[in-house]
């Protein structure tokens, strides 16, 4: 049982590749695994990410299921009871929640509610978030419900090599992985091939993707790329931002965040997911607790808006792109007298207007 | 008005009792789906009837075609063509009187369109400026629903409620053959019985859900067949065969409002087109197959059915297609404006009063905005007000 890997260099691989890469490592290197879903099959799913898995293990392996979120992962629960790894797709965010039920009342607390009888190693994988034009339903970030239930693990990836790395950690773990798949990254393309699994970060570990000592920014999934983008800008001003990308929600790396912030003294967490009881304000609450001495500024958050995620031609004004981030880094430069119209946080608010600057450099710097 | 706002005017009644079913209505469908074209029965329809189903079906081919071109040219992000599937479409509008309602699914924009609906309107959730482009009360047409099946029980809430008020009114819902495993369609399905509320469920069996054909989707022996087990009459119809869906649906329309109960009719139907635009049919089906499902038009079986007794000349056919015509420059030229959209309007409607919150990350956009319309000199000013604070 070798994944068979041609060492033949680097070639330029979309995530949606990696993400079939993995599949089909994972199904070949281990006969538990199982592939279920709607249009998984004939089609290769929606976004083509089981494209040939059907062919190469057979219909058994990988299955068109009747069209029925709450039978799939219902089934791959009693499949899990078995013995089997199943790997279920929804085939978008908002699709996934007639599921919620099985999710939330089983798949997740099956481990516990068994004292560990039955441990559940199911993969969810869902295709989530915005900037892809889609129609209402077709764009939701969930993150933060699937946070808030215990006995889930939550993983995002935002680059190439960890689309595959962490969906084979997240189909070779004993517990239930809900694995969120930034679409609008699906085509985003790097030179990769695939390595040992282990060889990338596991579950539960962020990266620091760039190196900074002014401020950081934490992120993950479809906003890592709005981040470096806006990092790089910020040189211009003066700005010297880390970037970190979390991978995974759930267990959340807390050291790498807080030893980050302990270096810049400065945090912005960036998400599409709404703000309010958004993963944001998870993350600002354990920096303040655990980061609290190092802190030069409250911790910002720059999010969606509050609102139902909005029709395709207005979700450019709702998602956090590099200006917004650019102006919440401005406001890093906290004064002590700083106030809010209607405090109660920080998040997605700004000086559109953006008086950018570097701490220390322009007047009012502490 | 909606009950909520006329105090007093709800007086519920209490739902009829269980009883144990003494409807004559037989609960199997017949094994082969119902027709009337091509058979002996077609000679008595209605003249005037099979010219208004003509020019229904004409209109709406045409602006199946007229749609999806559209997606072409990048004015819609998307459009699920009911291209093959215009008689149901048809149909279920107009077995409805004024006061019933129907529920739409994502693909049945042409049965919201032949109920009256502004065809623009109708559109505006495919492209992409707002989610329901048309206000449900004006012609009682619910929002067109993407989650699949979910509209089934507000169906039958919608009509379980008008009974409680004593309203004759009946809700039609439709659905897809792939809709029927979701397990919103069982709850629907069950509640309607046990209530006898008045609904009818019309799921429409184009042969695939996506990629997904029916003998993966279900091992009955039809679609109509679930009825069966909620005590509910099922009835199985040619899709394609316009006049006999609408006698069967506006049969099954009579008998819910005559308190009957809801019945589940499948339409066997195909899907032409692809599921959308962005769709790849060959991956899952063969030329073949479609080939042999053009024969068996809906469009062209009425007009043929027209012509065979002479019930229209070369004139007549002509001027039908014109005001399709017609129908589709009117709808290419207003879609080719570009919608009027305000950012600031992403606000209105979240709550019926703004919150603090709301009210905070408006003013954030509204800065962006202007601090934009400053930099390219447009006159932008930030947005209007928003309604609803
Ligand atoms: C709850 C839910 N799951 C998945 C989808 C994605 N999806 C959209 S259309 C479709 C197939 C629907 O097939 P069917 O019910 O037969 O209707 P048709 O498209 O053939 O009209 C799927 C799987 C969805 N819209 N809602």
């Amino acid at each position: 049982m070798t994944t068979a890997v041609a060492a033949t260099g680097r070639k330029p691989a979309t995530m949606s590749q990696a993400l079939n890469r993995a599949l089909r490592d994972a199904m070949a290197d281990d006969p538990a695994v199982h592939v279920l879903g709607e249009d998984v099959g004939t089609l290769g799913g929606v976004f083509r990410i089981t494209d040939g898995l059907a062919k190469e293990f057979g219909e058994d392996r990988c299955t068109d299921t009747p069209l029925a979120e709450a039978g799939i992962l219902g089934t791959a629960v009693g499949m899990a009871m078995y013995g089997l790894r199943p790997v279920v797709e929804m085939q978008f965010d908002a699709f996934a929640y007639p599921a919620l039920e099985q999710l939330i009342s089983h798949v997740s607390r099956m481990r516990n509610r068994t004292r560990g009888a039955l441990p559940m190693p199911i993969t969810v994988r869902v295709p989530y978030g915005g900037g892809i034009g889609g129609v209402e339903h077709h764009s939701d970030s969930s993150e933060a419900l699937y946070m808030a239930t215990p006995g889930l693990h939550v993983v995002t990836p935002a680059t190439v090599a960890d689309a595959y790395g962490l969906l084979r950690a997240a189909i070779a773990s004993d517990d239930p992985v809900v694995f969120l798949e930034p679409k609008r990254l699906y085509w985003s393309k790097a030179d990769w091939e695939p390595g040992r699994p282990e060889e990338v970060p596991g579950i539960g570990t962020a990266v620091v993707r760039r190196r900074g000592t002014s401020a950081t920014l934490i992120t993950y999934g479809p906003s890592l790329p709005v981040c470096l983008e806006a990092a790089e800008a910020a040189t211009a001003e003066g700005w010297d931002l880390e970037v970190v990308d979390l991978r995974s929600l759930v267990p959340l790396d807390e050291e790498t965040v807080c030893a980050s912030v302990r270096r810049t003294g400065r945090a912005v967490v960036v998400h599409e997911a709404t703000g309010f009881g958004g993963p944001g304000g998870e993350l600002a609450a354990r920096i303040t607790e655990r980061c609290f001495h190092h802190l030069e500024a409250p911790v910002l958050r720059v999010t969606g808006f509050d609102i139902p995620y909005p029709p395709p031609m207005l979700e450019k004004h709702h998602l956090p792109g590099v200006d917004r981030v650019l102006d919440a880094v401005a406001r890093l430069q906290w004064e002590a007298d700083w106030t809010s119209p209607g405090s109660d946080s920080g998040d997605s608010r700004g000086s559109a207007s953006g008086a950018r600057g570097v701490p220390g450099t322009q007047g009012g710097a502490r | 008005m909606t009950v909520l706002e006329q105090p007093g005017a709800y007086r519920p009644t209490p739902p009829p009792a269980w009883q144990p079913r003494t409807d004559p209505a037989p609960l199997l469908p017949d094994e082969e789906p119902y027709r009337l074209l091509g058979t002996p029965a077609a000679d008595a329809l209605d003249p005037e009837l099979l010219r208004l189903l003509h020019g229904h079906l004409v209109r709406g081919r045409r602006y199946n075609t007229q749609a999806t071109a559209l997606t072409r040219q990048g004015r819609l992000a998307v459009y699920p063509s009911s291209t093959g599937q215009e008689a149901c479409e048809v149909a279920a509008a107009l077995a409805l009187e004024e006061r019933d309602w129907l529920f739409p699914s994502y693909r049945d924009t042409l049965a919201a369109v032949a109920r009256g609906l502004d065809p623009v309107q109708a559109l505006t959730l495919l492209r992409g400026d707002w989610h329901t482009g048309y206000d449900p009360h004006e012609h009682r047409v619910a929002p067109l629903a993407t989650p699949l099946a979910t509209q089934l029980p507000h169906a039958v809430g919608l009509a379980h409620a008008a009974r409680l008020k004593g309203d004759d009114v009946v809700a039609l819902a439709m659905v897809g053959d792939g809709g029927t495993s979701e397990g919103d369609f069982h709850e629907a399905l069950n509640f309607a019985a046990v209530w006898r509320a008045p609904v009818v469920f019309l799921v429409q069996n184009n042969g695939f859900a996506i990629s997904v054909p029916l003998s993966k989707q279900t091992a009955a022996p039809s679609l109509a067949h679930k009825a069966v087990g909620y005590g509910v009459p099922g009835r199985l119809v040619d899709g394609n065969d316009a006049p006999a869906v609408l006698e069967v649906l506006t049969e099954a329309v009579r008998r819910a409002r005559a308190g009957g109960g809801p019945t589940l009719v499948e339409a066997v139907t195909y899907r032409l087109d692809a599921h959308t635009n962005a769709d790849d049919a060959t991956r899952y089906r063969s030329d073949a197959e479609v080939t042999a499902w053009r024969s068996h038009d809906p469009v062209e079986l009425v007009e043929r059915e027209l012509v065979r007794r002479d019930l229209v000349d070369a004139d007549g056919l002509a001027a039908v297609r014109e005001a399709a015509e017609r129908m589709a420059a009117g709808l290419r030229e207003r879609m080719n404006e570009d919608p009027d959209l305000d950012p600031m309007e992403l606000f209105d409607h979240v709550y019926a009063r703004r919150t603090a919150r709301l009210r905070e990350q408006a003013e954030l956009l509204r800065a962006e905005l202007a601090a934009a319309g400053a930099a390219d000199g447009s006159a932008h000013g930030g947005g209007r007000e928003g309604t609803d604070r």
